[in-house]
């Protein structure tokens, strides 16, 4: 990114509030509040799903009311009460959607106020859309364009009924539902999502992106994501989040799931900017994510990317299963907590085949009285001879009533692998401060030009377009973190 | 007078380290100070750029008509002073473009100015780059970052003279640079030089005031300046050494 850009970006940034705040009044369906059989099947007829579907989500379900709550991550939060959220909210609307002229303009402006436009003649070339505002996709643009390519992108909904074949053969593949706990919730309850499908050979022409946006109150946020890249394949898919401020905590728990065949290539790039709860901690979105790529073919490739500004708690740990002989796993993270935000974040790397390698960068940044922690798993079994992985983690502190935590697990099953581990824990230094204000940049501009230094080489692996929002939000994020 | 410092008393957790120091300077001017090792000198340069932690337990600075004792650093920046650091500081990740560029704007917002289009700062850029004769491969990095000793202090010239500050504190600019360097930096000082501005050099060395010729030359013992005279007093100092000082002070 431009020098130029950088600036601009830091120039824009004015106060510390978050932006996309706001609430849009319209009509929704509602499901009732609370969680049974009832529940399920109400969702699932709504959405008018085949009985394979609903059998899939009943059988989660099932799952998920043997399982407890996990612990173990470094987080605190008050007990969830999973009766009292609604399930299932869509903004009341025509069933089908084939112009933009059907979508309630009051959504429209939503979009438009997230800095997002769905109208395809006014976007930017190069990046197709996905809009999911509470349960439902609003719009998917540059169907056709891609359709052209033989690439399938369209809401999780709309591949059920399309492409059923291909949602039966790969939902549940990487991430089961029996994986963890808000994994078989989400497997029960999810409401849309998006679907992509790269077919043999074909690089995608634009990046595609999908928008998730939490409205409605009381509800929580389940979607489902699922891309596949067939061999030789390749596309970079962005996901941006924002929620309006509400007083009491509100629940997202999503899946993602990646497989990419022989000599495929998935990017995967994520600016996360769930509201974050208010400066005292009241409020905010809990963020219950599983997000694992498999690398199923040989010398194929998944890169996670994330920038992690929001939400209340964020529990996060995008993966990659390198299964393909010389497949490659990377994992690139900024995660910024301040006031009272909580992050439990990192990856996990399980290398199976032979030569395959992972890269895992983690940069941490805790201010006010924050807590952010790194967890990772390197796992190299035994048939993965000749593996490598490299993490380095770094922590930066502002302030001293924040807390960074490190946690590395490492298991490596053979003698011919190499595995590398590095972490720092660094202040943000006074000298560098007084360096920036005495050429005249005051402090709270001056923490966003530092921090977006140290954050570069994870930034520089996002695509332009999400480079320079997430340094908005670094920036803005961190704003009265200081003095 | 632009500067004028009386009776100054200055402490770092809670130790004296400037004891009641006066020093005036008019626009037009450039003042010399010398002094041994922890004497103060840089002590001194902090306080009147506003570090925190320097605290200013006696005295006043008064800059443009104005005590500045209780303003932020940014601000006194943003009112033209503008400091060389003896150690200037390495931002990672933070390139040199986009630091000045925040920094000049920074300055421009202050004096309500609009940020300065993009086409006009590259020009001035390269302007400033040919003055201190230093290589677009440095000014393409992070803020110091992997820099040399002198490529540094180069840097600071560099920075000052595209920030064009009212008056200019150079904390040692001339150690480490060899000769070649230390003429490019004198000669950006010397083309910046006007009867609008003025420069407080710190210094060790006479050489480098071979170069930039002083109007007056200040010798700091102590926390204090003990004694002040023309150019000649540094070739004297330069002469009898410090010693001779010791003597003059406890007098
Ligand atoms: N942050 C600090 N904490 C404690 N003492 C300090 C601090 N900074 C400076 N001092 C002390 O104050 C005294 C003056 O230091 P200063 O750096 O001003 O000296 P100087 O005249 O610039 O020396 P030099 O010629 O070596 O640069 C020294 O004794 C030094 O140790
Ligand atoms: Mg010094």
């Amino acid at each position: 990114m431009s020098d130029q850009t950088n600036n601009n970006i830091l120039d824009e940034v004015t106060k510390g509030e978050y932006k996309f705040g706001f609430y849009t009044d319209i009509e929704n369906d509602l499901a009732p509040r609370g969680l049974t059989e009832d529940t399920i099947r109400f969702i699932s007829a709504k959405k008018e799903e085949p009985e394979w579907m609903l059998e899939f989500r009943l059988k989660a379900f099932r799952h998920w009311q043997t399982l407890e709550e996990p612990e173990w991550a470094h987080l605190h939060h008050p007990p969830i009460d999973f009766q009292d959220i609604i399930y299932f909210a869509a903004p009341k609307k025509k069933p089908q959607l084939s112009s933009l002229d059907e979508v309630d303009p009051e959504l429209l402006d939503t979009f438009d106020k997230l800095g997002i436009s769905l109208d395809e003649q006014k976007r930017l070339a190069g990046v197709a859309v996905d809009a999911v505002i509470d349960s439902v996709s609003v719009k998917t643009t540059f169907q056709d364009t891609l359709a052209k390519h033989g690439i399938i992108f369209c809401s999780f909904s709309e591949a059920v009924k399309n492409h059923p074949e291909l949602v039966k053969k790969y939902m549940g593949t990487v991430v089961p539902y029996t994986d963890n706990y808000y994994a078989a919730l989400n497997s029960a309850v999810f409401s849309d999502g998006s679907f992509c499908y790269i077919p043999k050979g074909v690089r995608s022409p634009l990046e595609l992106s999908t928008y998730f946006r939490i409205n409605a109150a009381n509800t929580g946020q389940f979607e489902r994501t699922l891309i596949v890249a067939e061999e030789g394949g390749y596309v970079s898919y962005m996901e941006g989040c924002t929620a309006p401020m509400r007083d009491e905590n509100q629940l997202h728990a999503a899946i993602v799931e990646i497989i990419t065949m022989d000599d495929a290539e998935v990017k995967y790039s994520t600016v996360q900017n769930w509201y974050p709860g208010d400066k005292q901690g009241k409020g905010g979105v809990y963020n219950f994510v599983t997000k694992r790529g498999l690398c199923k073919g040989n010398r194929s490739k998944i890169s996670w990317t994330q920038v992690e500004t929001g939400s209340s708690i964020t529990w996060k740990y995008p993966s990659c299963v390198l299964m393909g002989d010389n497949s490659i796993g990377e994992f690139y993270s900024v995660a910024v907590t301040n006031n009272f935000q909580q992050a439990d974040t990192g990856s996990k790397m399980i290398h199976l085949g032979k030569n395959t390698r992972s890269t895992i960068i983690s940069k941490g940044i805790s201010a006010g009285k924050s807590n952010n922690s790194y967890r990772g798993l390197v796992k190299i079994m035994p048939g993965a001879i000749n593996s490598r992985n490299f993490s380095q983690c770094d922590s930066l502190l502002l302030g001293d009533q924040c807390g960074a935590h490190t946690f590395p697990y490492i298991d490596t099953r053979n003698q011919s692998s190499i595995v590398e581990h590095e972490a720092t824990t660094s202040k943000i230094s006074e000298d560098q401060l007084f360096y920036c204000n005495q050429r005249g940049i005051d402090t709270e501009k001056a923490i966003g030009l530092i921090v977006n230094g140290y954050a570069k080489e994870v930034l520089n692996k996002l695509p332009m377009e999400f480079a320079v929002e997430a340094q908005k939000l670094l920036s803005i994020t961190l704003e009265g973190s200081v003095g | 007078m632009l500067l004028n410092i009386k009776n100054l008393t200055v402490a770092i957790e809670g130790k004296e380290i400037i004891k009641g120091l006066n020093l005036q300077v008019n626009k037009g001017e450039v003042h010399a100070i010398m002094g041994p090792n922890g004497t103060g000198k840089s002590t001194l340069a902090a306080a009147i750029t506003g570090r925190e932690g320097y605290e200013v337990t006696e005295g006043e600075i008064w800059y443009k008509d104005q005590n500045i004792i209780e303003m932020d650093a940014d601000e006194r920046a943003n009112l033209g002073i503008f400091l060389s650091f003896q150690y200037p500081v390495e931002i990672p990740g933070v390139s040199m473009t986009n630091f000045m560029r925040t920094a000049i704007n920074a300055q421009r917002e202050y004096r309500g100015l609009p940020p300065m289009p993009a086409g006009e700062f590259l020009k001035l850029m390269e302007e400033k780059k040919k003055l201190v004769d230093i290589h677009s491969k440095l000014t393409n990095r992070s803020v110091n970052e992997g820099f040399s000793g002198g490529e540094k202090k180069k840097n600071e010239i560099f920075q000052m003279a595209l920030l064009e500050p009212t008056l200019a504190i150079l904390d040692e600019t001339d150690s480490g640079l060899d000769i070649d360097a230390l003429r490019t930096v004198a000669k950006g000082v010397n083309e910046l030089r006007s009867e609008e501005n003025a420069f407080v050099v710190i210094t060790h060395y006479q050489r480098l005031l071979e170069y930039i010729v002083p109007d007056f030359v200040h010798v700091m013992y102590d926390g204090k300046i003990v004694k002040s005279g023309s150019k000649n007093l540094a070739l004297e100092l330069e002469d009898k050494g410090y010693e001779w000082l010791k003597e003059h002070s406890l007098a």
